[in-house]
């Protein structure tokens, strides 16, 4: 006969192993996902894959010229738009704006774009970019796009990073005559660029693995230059994986894996940095 | 000076009033086009239609089919990832060392950091055939779109939930402690009772990002419309159909273009009404311990 005492303390021990081995599951899956993806793949990881364009006639010397290309120009576009409105957005809703209902719908509407599938962000694309502004299936279609996407995200890293710098930081710039701006611009933003950062770099990297918002603003599946400019049809990396997934061809899916193993590590590097800035922020700053 | 200020103020407030102009967009864009596409098609048949093939010739339009696909994967999708979730949850705040759970933390959000399009190939190339090998199952599958995504939404869950029980006071734990509860117990008729509404927060997020996730589904689960709940099935969900529509050319004003936002309205109500319900309860239960 086993006490009650003795039977909780069994069914204590038996949740503790099933809580080590939830937890490693995900990341146990993710790793044995990754070996077998990167053995696929890595055959085909040379500097042409880098430099060929994809064809569909020789799939053993395709690349992913053009989708590397598309996927820094939309980098590179999505930064400039969402970097500054995001920003921006952030410095008004933690310094300016006063607390009351306009303050809270900004606030609620904030928390519910982040909530929204971002398959509704391409259709607002398609929409209102792609028709109505004439911009066509253009780079700068998919970028404003993404901004739109990632915007939320950036101001809400703004304001948890300004939040942060105590108020008598502030209080010395007033004191010396500084006005708001002057404050915010030499104080507040210097000490707080880490976390602004950090968001920015997170957002960024989140752009960069989106597909579905770009299937529906036009990205092509048949793209074999990179874009010259900003009305320039493009494709990105993701796109281009996708492209090449249902292709029958061992060759295809050879492709496809070392499409993905090159999107991986761009994210992996970019999520690495992030945290590190984090990390090193937070150490070399104590107020 | 004054003047600068003011134009730097104003220029600021036009760009949080952006974030406003985006939702009355989503929304206005979203009604347009439904609107439109409701003068030719009836509501009822919307509604009740058992097909959804605005590709065909013989056109019909039943959302029912699309939002049993989408129902199929998001329960698999939770039903693997709430009980996982919740384990870990409960696991690093009250199992186990300080240190690891410092360090597991940030790997468990890489999960959700990874590509959906990188999980998408998982559940074709390795899921799919590993199922196979047991049961009876398409090509394309609600399966194992369904199980991957669940894997992909773990840190929804278990990061959520583990802040809110971090949150529950020491001091509760400890009086529990003191009764002589084991760290199970404590757990599940102490911290869980006090932190249920950041739970619940946590699992209302993880359904609303598997309803809106696309990708995993379009590769996986495959573009046939099926009104169906037998996951071995090719299913379409709503998501999917808007990747399968948008992938090729489609013309503007057309039915199939209409139908897009149709679609996509049915499912901005579902993520939209999820999205409220866990902000107000966010705001209503939050830091009750202060």
């Amino acid at each position: 006969m086993i006490s009650v005492a003795t039977k909780n303390r069994i069914k204590d021990k038996l949740f503790e192993y099933w809580g080590i081995i939830s937890t490693l599951i995900g990341i146990v899956l993710l790793v044995v996902f990754m070996t077998d993806i990167f053995m696929q793949g890595v055959s085909r990881i040379d500097t042409t894959f880098f430099t060929n364009s994809p064809s569909g006639l020789k799939p053993e010397t395709s690349g992913i010229f053009p989708a590397l290309l598309g996927t820094l120009w939309i980098l590179f576009l999505t930064a400039s738009i969402s970097i500054p409105l995001g920003v921006g957005a952030g410095i008004y809703l933690e310094e300016y704006s006063e607390k009351n209902w306009v303050s809270t719908l900004l606030e609620i509407n904030i928390s519910n774009l982040a909530g929204v599938p971002s398959i509704i962000y391409g259709l607002l694309g398609l929409e209102v970019f792609v028709r109505i502004m004439g911009l066509g299936k253009s780079v700068l279609a998919g970028a404003l796009t993404l901004s739109l996407l990632v915007l939320p995200i950036v101001i809400v890293a703004t304001r948890e990073a300004i939040k942060a710098v105590p108020d008598s930081i502030k209080q010395a710039a007033y004191a010396l005559g500084a006005t708001k701006w002057q404050t915010i611009w030499t104080q507040v933003l210097p000490s707080s660029i880490g976390g602004v950062l950090t968001g920015v770099i997170l957002a960024l990297s989140r752009a960069i693995g989106e597909t579905a918002p770009l299937i529906v603003v036009g990205a092509a599946a048949y793209i074999y230059d990179a874009p010259d400019g900003v009305l320039s049809e493009y494709t990105v990396i993701p796109m281009q994986i996708y492209t090449w997934m249902p292709d029958a061809r061992e060759a295809m899916k050879v492709n496809a894996a070392a499409g993905i193993i090159v999107l991986l590590m761009i994210t992996l590097v970019m999520n690495g940095f992030a945290v590190y800035l984090r990390n090193r922020w937070q150490k070399k700053i104590k107020w | 000076m004054k003047v600068k200020e003011m134009i730097i103020e104003k220029l600021l407030f036009l760009c949080a009033s952006i974030s406003v102009l985006i939702t009355v967009g989503i929304i206005l864009v979203l009604l347009l086009d439904t609107f439109e596409f409701f003068q030719e098609v009836s509501f009822v048949d919307f509604i009740t239609d058992k097909k959804w093939t605005p590709m065909f010739k013989d056109k019909h339009f039943g959302i029912g089919s699309l939002l049993a696909g989408t129902f199929l994967t998001t329960v698999i999708a939770v039903g693997v990832a709430i009980p996982i979730g919740l384990s870990i949850a409960i696991y690093l705040n009250e199992f186990a060392p300080k240190g690891f759970r410092k360090r597991i933390k940030p790997a468990l959000e890489l999960l959700a950091a990874v590509p959906t399009i990188v999980y998408g190939f998982f559940a074709l190339t390795v899921v799919t055939p590993f199922l196979k090998q047991f049961i009876d199952i398409d090509s394309f599958n609600a399966l194992s779109a369904g199980l991957v995504m669940g894997i992909m939404i773990i840190p929804y869950i278990s990061s959520i939930s583990e802040d809110a029980l971090y949150a529950v006071p020491k001091s509760l734990r400890e009086a529990a402690y003191g009764m002589g509860t084991t760290r199970l117990q404590t757990a599940f008729k102490v911290t869980i009772p006090a932190a249920s509404s950041g739970i619940i927060v946590s699992i209302i997020l993880a359904i609303s990002r598997a309803i809106g996730e696309t990708m995993i589904v379009a590769i996986a689960a495959g573009q046939k419309p099926t009104l169906t709940l037998d996951p071995t099935e090719t299913i379409a969900t709503i998501t999917s159909f808007i990747v399968q529509v948008t992938t090729g050319d489609v013309e503007h004003g057309s039915i199939e273009y209409k139908s897009l936002f149709a679609a996509g309205i049915t499912l901005f109500l579902f993520t939209f009404m999820l999205n409220n319900i866990s902000y107000f309860i966010k705001k209503k239960y939050q830091e009750k311990y202060d």
